[in-house]
């Protein structure tokens, strides 16, 4: 039994584990033999299983689709919609173009990974101290500000938010990720940013709750660091001081 | 010393305290000469290095740059990433060149195309700015749009978006393999 043989290859998803059996059986991209395909791509997730992988969804839903192919291409060409002038589509025609579309794109990613590589070996200038963060340290001889600080900060200012009862629309306007990135271009131009100064922009308490988990979200990551001068002071937003090790 | 070494001596200084890509504008902002005097100043800055420097003015996101050369990246990496070479995954390398080309696009976008889900890749891809959001696509749910940054050109060592081929290239060449086979 060659079953023992088999090599585990990790796949990023189902396109890419029916290119691989496109390449290892030799077959034609344009004209692919479903049936033959479809039972090594089963007895891949099988084996998957076996192996107790988790198995995405998207591959099951692959599976389903070659099935689906599989099964029309066996059934016999109905005559009678001849007339309408609908010329015998290739029930394979989408999938192959999926396949090309996504071939590709993994030929692209070859290539960027080819200048990444090129890249990665050249070295730009270091830069120890970001500007703007170092200026006005003597000013701020600030104690990090704990989670509940930032709490406490955040329902203060919950309180100076106007209340209209009259917008009842519910917007989706707001996501951690956006107010994420907001954050990090006001940083970017500035350096450091008050926490004031931020707040009194914010319109909604769904977008001041959002607002609140980007700034926990980008505290977790290690880009920003929260100091409060003073007790009661102001909270101030920086970038981290960089640690010896070169980023990109 | 000459008007012209004397650009070119401020170009230098420029080119050495700044540590993102220096843009002609930008140059010629500070240095109000002619761009073909910055041109040739760099010019010249790139053949006296090449012949006997450890580093090199490259042209990367659309402006200069001084980078070492890539022979000592040994010892720099011991020093600046603990010898470690950092380089990102498959899924990371597809979901961003699918980014490039098709710019403005959708999370659910890429995700078609790539035949898998690309939440996860695309947090990392914005950690690292290597793409940004870029708006709103006016349809229903309104979905967030990716674009690629600068840092994503400079991170591949690429000029502008020009430098990848173009998709009708790749598909031509897959035509021509098919071809051969038969």
């Amino acid at each position: 039994m060659n079953k023992y043989k088999v090599k585990l290859k990790v796949f990023e998803g189902p396109l890419d584990l029916l290119l691989y059996l496109i390449k290892k059986n030799e077959v034609n991209i344009y004209d692919i033999p479903v049936a033959e395909i479809t039972k090594q791509y089963l007895t891949y997730l099988e084996f998957m299983r076996e192996l107790d992988l988790n198995i995405a969804g998207d591959f099951l839903v692959m599976a389903a689709t070659l099935l689906y192919i599989k099964s029309r291409m066996l059934l016999p060409q109905e005559e009678e919609f001849m007339d309408d002038e609908i010329p015998d589509e290739d029930p394979r025609e989408e999938l192959v173009k999926k396949l090309l579309e996504y071939k590709k794109f993994k030929e692209v990613a070859g290539i960027l990974k080819e200048k990444e590589t090129e890249s990665s070996d050249v070295f730009k200038r270091y830069v120890a101290v970001p500007e703007g963060i170092m200026e006005d340290d003597e000013e701020c001889q600030g104690f990090e500000a704990s989670i509940f600080d930032l709490i406490s900060a955040f329902t203060e200012a919950l309180k100076n938010i106007p209340k209209d009862d009259f917008k009842v629309v519910l917007d989706a306007e707001h996501t951690v990720e956006e107010k994420t990135e907001f954050i990090l271009t006001l940083l970017d131009q500035k350096g450091v940013i008050y926490f004031k100064n931020i707040w009194y922009r914010i319109r909604s308490r769904l977008e001041a709750v959002v607002f609140f988990l980007a700034l926990l979200e980008l505290i977790r990551l290690k880009k920003i660091i929260i100091r409060q001068i003073g007790i009661f002071g102001e909270i101030k937003i920086s970038k981290p001081l960089p640690v010896l090790n070169y980023e990109l | 010393m000459s008007f012209e070494n004397k650009v070119k001596h401020i170009i230098e200084a420029l080119l050495f305290v700044s540590e993102r890509p220096l843009s002609l504008e930008q140059i010629k902002s500070v240095l109000d000469t002619e761009k073909k005097a910055i041109v040739s100043g760099i010019n010249e800055l790139k053949e006296e290095y090449d012949s006997n420097h450890s580093f090199k003015i490259r042209e990367v996101a659309g402006g200069y740059q001084l980078v070492t050369d890539a022979e000592y990246s040994p010892w720099l990496r011991k020093l600046f990433q603990g010898g470690r070479k950092e380089h990102l995954s498959r899924a990371a390398l597809e979901t961003v060149a699918i980014v490039a080309y098709k710019q403005p696009v959708t999370k659910p976008e890429v995700a078609q195309i790539r035949g898998v889900d690309v939440d996860g890749v695309m947090r990392k891809l914005l950690e690292k700015g290597l793409v940004r959001l870029a708006g709103r696509k006016k349809v229903v749910g309104r979905p967030i749009l990716y674009s690629t940054t600068k840092k994503f050109l400079e991170y591949f060592g690429l000029n502008s978006l020009e430098e990848l081929p173009p998709l009708d290239e790749l598909v031509e060449m897959e035509q021509e393999n098919a071809d051969n086979e038969n």
